[in-house]
């Protein structure tokens, strides 16, 4: 069983033998356990078995990163090196928004009284300046104690590059208050930045106590209902870990919802043998696109969260965690248009969200919303959203269109809503596209997999704006990410930042650290599956020496044990150069960052045996849709998605409709129902696709 | 098509063009290696028609280079000779006065062409390392002292790139790996966006960019323009006295608000400094237009018809407005001050709008490590000695900013300047300096009803047989940041060593082996009557130690009973709102 809490709904996917089963029941906030004992009830009924039948349990959820955006952590304490308390509220010492005189800069998750200092030093060899005051720890401890902290973060200067004195506080703490949670950077982030390692382990001991709390009710809860499967946790790099590891480094499992989304188009993208693949999630509030190379999703090692300003970068906060790699952007179903002084139509990041909703739900929305522009356009039917739980109301659209673009830009309804919908398109396109250039990559060779409530309503536009071909619309696309809990493999991953120049790499060394930072990250893998098959892979993160910005290079493990200066720059100038274009000559090049992941090895997938071409579906009737990329409105054909046998195709201008959400296929496309359920759109002609290189 | 239904691809085409210039920016972000670049931001690109009117800007990037971007395409065009444009040609210059304001900047141009028909430009601009000369600081007596000057030329003619450009440029820098490796990181970024704008003309179907160019221009110009006329048609002056170098300088300016049109006037300035902290007229536009925008019309983007309305005049030869062959390397230092010398004006024309002044000049530092000279006999110290290196480490540090008519100013955050400071764990690595402490300063701020934000303390050193010179570019040390409408002063710069030795706020010093400098960077000042504090956020204040417990008494007025109050809570860990 797949679960997912997610910030409105909570989605749960039986998967028996070859069926799935699955439900959405909304949230409860108060105990999330709740929804999911529920939700659990709902799909063993369906299945017809009892809870007591489920085997295993991978569990994802927004928990931790609702409980950093709403700020809703412990009493956490931070203790750091003398001369450095202020590092998680200095930040970069820059505004995220530079024309904006009143400007907030986001607090920092604790305050200036939370956080104590210790005189101690650690250089940057990792040697020691100044010896840890161990009378002055005492007295630290003693005033831990009478403020009464439930959680208590240690972050001092280069202590990932020795540990020692971390470990010493945490000796203390533990002696004295064995009650107090404890996190070291040096375990939980052990990477260079002090930012970003404080924030990260600051971040870790905010939600420690509240998280550890959580999965103990959870699994109370389970076993009153007497399921006594394992429950594993979804993390934010798209692998599972078990509950214990999760509750020690909660902060891992932020944004492991979306991870899970990646993994479901990574397992869609292996069964039709796709090595190139673009994921696109878009519902209500924002759209996330990744790329998946050879069926793995990108990985990173840091993100932000909790952006406090029109999903700026630089207005939330940094966590350097291993994680995949996703641009997230304020675009949704919901998300609201404007025009703004230069008379542009602008779209999100504010959102309706479900009350009041867009104006078409007639719930006193009077702001148009990207809903509101697709029902205009046809893209949506009124009568059937939602499987029919919502009619939608085509006038309220209309008149929030014209009066909040219309009127200003001399425009109709339809052409307003028209300018919308390319407005948010765009925007999506441009995220995608940059995030594709950023990666060294060409989008033209990539296969869209797009899954979310809006998603297939904007799809197609997408691939005609980005030169993309292919676009698979998966079955059960609304609850992706917990059908993706159900691919993902036991894995974690270890990095360590530790410097070193490709002209003076030591090979024991780094063989050395790598050993380790395997090890490390085997025992996670193992505390999950004493038997599974383990693979570990390598990275090193280099650059030229005084760049900003490393490469990730992946290293095989032959090339972990036995580090080769020679080999390691020749793959660093194969990446840079499908990056950059070019290499730099007479440039020395450094490795900053380590890493370590070990992973059970990835689900074997059927291939899809691709149905050959059909009959055309049966229709039922034509709609008014208009075509963006023609400009004007066309007849198309309407389709019941669960009336399609695999091989029966569609041509544009088409919907195929569906209750989760509507597949618009616009003239430029024709569809056809694979066997594994997935809708397969092409363009109709050969070479018709616009131009993308 | 319609002509309603055009608006709507147009509008998408100029999202397009903003999403390129960022992209642009990104690639240079990732391949520069100059610190100031890839961890601070100092770095521009922009996209630009065949006449070379700004197009588009990327948001990356900081404000010294607004207007000098938008200026130095048509140098380029004038210099180059509109007929000698070809197809795979790159051009290049820091030219102070056409370019970006110092020699430090690179700026970077490149003609687009179309099927085969010129259609536009694409420039960058970064801040690079070292361009040989006396190296980056103040102590030049001219612009010949300040390094390489590369005049306005070709770097590649069509295709071809100019091999004894390179090798001048190789024999006359301290590190030329880095700089051509920087120099072909610009050129880079211009082809990537010119290969974006291809992709954009081909899906849109254009041969040129006229139309869209005239839509973005039109939309900004009436945008700008309708901001401008509903403001008061009032003139106002405004003053501020810095530092400077060796003497104080005096910083004027008279706003008009006119039809049309704000100019400011720079009359009255101080004449120009002898040392390196002169400010050619480009950068002084640049700042003053930024400080207007951000008053008047923060959200409208950058380009050629939206910056026109903003005019900036300045005597020839004064401290804003330097000619050739003045010393400019450390033009920032003045040019930061330049917004807050505006919004003393502005504050008259526009009451409530403007923050108080702040800590402007980003506090940065220089610092030049070498084994230890001084005479030792101790085996341990000079095998310490001995093992010791040559290193040169640039920092970038902020004050506090002035508080606002609502909201308290900013910790420790730069304004003006974009930039942003880097790790210390990363500083470490690059030299053997060691960052003692970086941390904020409490009772900096000035107080008011809104207080300034906190400058912040900084002390430096150096690893074991190691001496340095201390190269400083500070401001603020004997003039303050000044509060508005009843608000206190910031607190001044403070430099010294440890064992107490004086240190200039600017210049190059030396600082022996053991010692370690001492720093204090300044508060922004505050806004309004400290007596209309609300005491919930003095009582926040002493809670973080923004404030100590004498300021809260002396200055905000609390009693000893209070402060203790305040003082006991935090030790039993209650909450303090």
């Amino acid at each position: 069983m797949g679960v997912d809490i997610g910030g409105t709904f909570t989605d749960v996917v039986l998967e028996l033998d070859q069926a799935q089963f699955s439900t959405k029941v909304l949230t409860t906030y108060s105990a999330p356990e709740d929804a999911i004992i529920d939700g659990m009830h709902q799909v063993c009924d369906k299945a017809g078995i009892t809870p007591a039948d489920i085997d295993q349990i991978i569990h994802g959820t927004t928990l931790a990163t609702n409980a950093l955006i709403e700020r809703r952590g412990a009493r956490t304490a931070l203790i750091t090196t003398a001369g450095f308390r202020d590092v998680i509220e200095m930040r970069t010492e820059s505004r995220f928004e530079q024309y904006d005189l009143n400007l907030s800069l986001p607090d920092p998750l604790l305050p200036r009284q939370q956080r104590y200092t210790i005189t101690e030093r650690i250089d940057a060899r990792g040697q020691v300046p100044i010896e840890l005051d161990s009378a002055e720890l005492d007295r630290l401890v003693s005033q831990i104690e009478e403020a009464g902290y439930e959680s208590v973060a240690i972050g001092l200067i280069h202590s990932y590059l020795n540990d020692a004195h971390e470990r010493q506080v945490q000796q203390a703490l533990a002696r004295r208050l064995p009650q107090v949670m404890i996190s070291l950077s040096s375990e939980v982030s052990p990477q260079m930045r002090e930012y970003e390692r404080f924030n990260t382990v600051v971040a870790n001991a905010y939600i420690k106590p509240l998280m550890k709390s959580y999965l103990g009710r959870l699994q109370g809860r389970l076993q009153q209902e007497k399921v006594d499967c394992p429950v594993f946790l979804m993390h934010s790099g798209g692998g599972i870990i078990s509950i214990e590891s999760a509750a020690e480094f909660p902060v891992r499992l932020v944004e492991s919802g979306p991870a899970g989304g990646a993994v479901f188009a990574a397992h869609i993208a292996a069964r039709y043998g796709l090595d190139k693949v673009l994921s696109f999630d878009m519902g209500g509030t924002t759209a996330k696109i990744c790329l998946i190379k050879d069926q793995t999703p990108k990985t990173s090692r840091v993100f932000e969260v909790a952006r406090t300003y029109r999903f700026k970068k630089g207005s939330g906060m940094p966590i350097s965690i291993p994680v995949i790699d996703m641009v997230e952007i304020g675009a949704g179903g919901g998300s609201l248009a404007s025009v703004d002084a230069m008379r542009q139509i602008r779209v999100g990041p504010q959102s309706a969200g479900s009350e009041p909703g867009p104006a078409c739900y007639g719930r006193g929305g009077d702001k148009p919303a990207v809903t509101d522009a697709d029902l205009v356009l046809g893209k949506l039917d009124p009568d059937n959203f939602a499987g029919g739980s919502i009619a939608l109301q085509v006038e309220r659209s209309s008149e929030a269109l014209q009066a909040e673009l219309g009127q200003v830009l001399d425009m109709d309804a339809q052409t307003a809503a028209y300018g919308l919908v390319e407005v948010v398109d765009e925007n999506m396109a441009n995220a995608a596209r940059v995030h594709a250039v950023e990666n060294g990559e060409d989008l033209a060779e990539y296969t869209m997999i797009a899954f979310g409530g809006a998603a297939p309503l904007h799809a197609a536009r997408l691939c005609e704006k980005l030169g993309v071909e292919r676009l698979l619309v998966p079955p059960g696309a609304g609850v992706g990410s917990a059908i993706g809990f159900l691919r993902a493999p036991f894995s974690f991953e270890a990095n360590r930042s530790q410097y070193m120049k490709l002209s003076q790499l030591d090979p024991e060394r780094v063989s050395t650290l790598l050993q380790e930072l395997e090890n490390e990250a085997r025992a996670f893998v193992r505390s999950c599956d004493e038997q599974a098959e383990i693979l570990a892979e390598f990275k090193a993160y280099m650059r030229y020496s005084g760049q900003g910005w490393e490469i990730p290079i992946a290293l095989t493990s032959e090339q972990a044990r036995q580090p080769d200066a020679a080999t390691y720059l020749q793959l660093f100038e194969k990446s840079y150069h499908a990056l950059f274009g070019r290499t730099v000559e007479g440039m020395d090049v450094e490795i900053t960052v380590w890493a370590a992941n070990a992973t059970t090895p990835a689900h074997s997938v059927s291939p899809v045996q691709l149905a050959e071409a059909g009959a055309h579906a049966r229709t039922q009737g034509t709609r008014e849709v208009f075509d963006a990329a023609l400009g004007e409105v066309t007849e198309a054909a309407v389709v019941l998605r669960h009336d399609m046998q695999a091989g029966q195709c569609v041509k544009g201008p088409a919907v195929i409709t569906e209750d989760e959400t509507t597949i618009i296929i616009p003239a430029s496309r024709q569809g056809i129902r694979q066997p594994d359920g997935c809708i397969d759109l092409m363009p109709q002609v050969e070479g018709q696709r616009r131009r993308a290189s | 098509m319609s002509k309603q239904k055009s608006t709507v691809v147009l509008q998408v085409m100029w999202n397009r063009l903003i999403s390129v210039v960022e992209e642009q920016a990104q690639a240079l972000v990732r391949t520069a290696f100059s610190t100031s670049v890839r961890e601070a931001g100092d770095l521009s690109a922009g996209v630009y028609d065949r006449q070379g009117r700004m197009l588009a800007q990327a948001v990356t990037g900081t404000p010294g280079h607004v207007n000098a971007m938008a200026d130095a395409v048509p140098h380029f065009i004038r210099r180059i000779g509109k007929n000698n444009i070809f197809e795979g040609d790159v051009y290049i210059t820091n030219d102070p006065w056409e370019g970006t304001g110092h020699l430090h900047d690179i700026t970077v141009v490149t003609p687009s062409f179309h099927q085969g028909e010129f259609v536009g430009f694409f420039a960058c601009t970064a801040h690079i390392v070292d361009i040989g000369g006396r190296g980056f600081g103040a102590d030049a007596n001219s612009v010949y002292e300040e390094g390489l000057y590369i005049p306005i030329m070709k770097l590649i003619e069509k295709g071809e790139l100019d091999q004894t450009l390179i090798r001048i440029v190789r024999g006359n820098v301290r590190e030329p790996d880095q700089l051509i490796g920087d120099i072909h990181a610009l050129s880079t970024c211009n082809e990537i966006g010119h290969r974006r704008l291809i992709d954009m003309m081909l899906e849109f179907e254009l041969s040129s960019l006229e139309d869209i160019a005239a839509f973005i221009l039109e939309n900004s110009r009436r945008a700008t323009l309708e901001r401008i006329n509903a403001l008061p048609r009032l003139s106002a002056s405004g003053e501020m006295t810095i530092d400077g170098f060796s003497k104080p300088i005096d910083l004027k300016v008279r706003v008009d608000i006119e039809q049309d049109r704000i100019v400011c006037d720079f009359e009255g300035s101080s004449g120009l400094d002898k040392k390196g902290i002169n400010v050619p007229m480009v950068y002084t536009k640049a700042y003053a237009c930024y400080a207007l925008k951000c008053a008047i019309a923060p959200e409208i983007p950058n380009n050629a018809a939206s910056l026109a309305p903003f005019e900036v005049v300045a005597p020839v030869n004064s401290i804003v407005n330097a000619v050739h062959p003045a010393p400019v390397a450390l033009r920032h230092v003045i040019g930061h001050m330049v917004p807050d010398t505006v919004y003393d004006a502005l504050d008259k024309i526009l009451p409530d709008t403007v923050p108080s002044e702040g800590a402007g000049t980003l506090c940065n530092f220089q610092v030049s490590l070498r084994p230890r000279t001084d005479d030792i006999s101790d085996p341990a110290e000079m095998a310490a000695r001995d093992s010791a290196r040559r290193a040169e480490v640039l920092t970038f540090n902020s004050g506090g900013s002035g508080a606002r008519p609502t909201l308290d100013g900013m910790n420790a955050t730069a304004f003006p300047s974009g930039v942003m400071t880097m790790p210390i764990e990363a500083t470490e690595h690059t030299g053997p300096v060691i960052i003692w402490r970086k941390e904020l300063r409490p009772d900096s701020g000035g107080e008011g009803k809104y207080r300034g934000g906190l400058g912040q303390y900084m002390e430096v050193g150096a690893v074991e047989g190691h001496e340095f010179d201390f190269q400083a570019m500070f401001d603020r040390v004997d003039h303050p940041a000044r509060g508005r409408q009843g608000g206190g002063n910031g607190a001044p710069t403070v430099i010294h060593q440890d064992d107490g030795t004086p240190m200039q706020g600017k210049g190059k010093q030396f600082v022996p082996h053991g010692r370690r400098v001492m720093l204090e960077f300044p508060g922004g000042a505050g806004y309004g009557r400290v007596a209309e504090r609300d005491p919930v956020l003095i009582r926040r204040d002493l809670a973080r130690g923004y404030i100590t417990a004498d300021r809260c008494r002396e200055q905000y007025g609390f009693s000893q009973a209070e402060v203790d109050a305040v003082l006991d809570a935090v030790r039993r860990g209650e909450e303090i709102l």
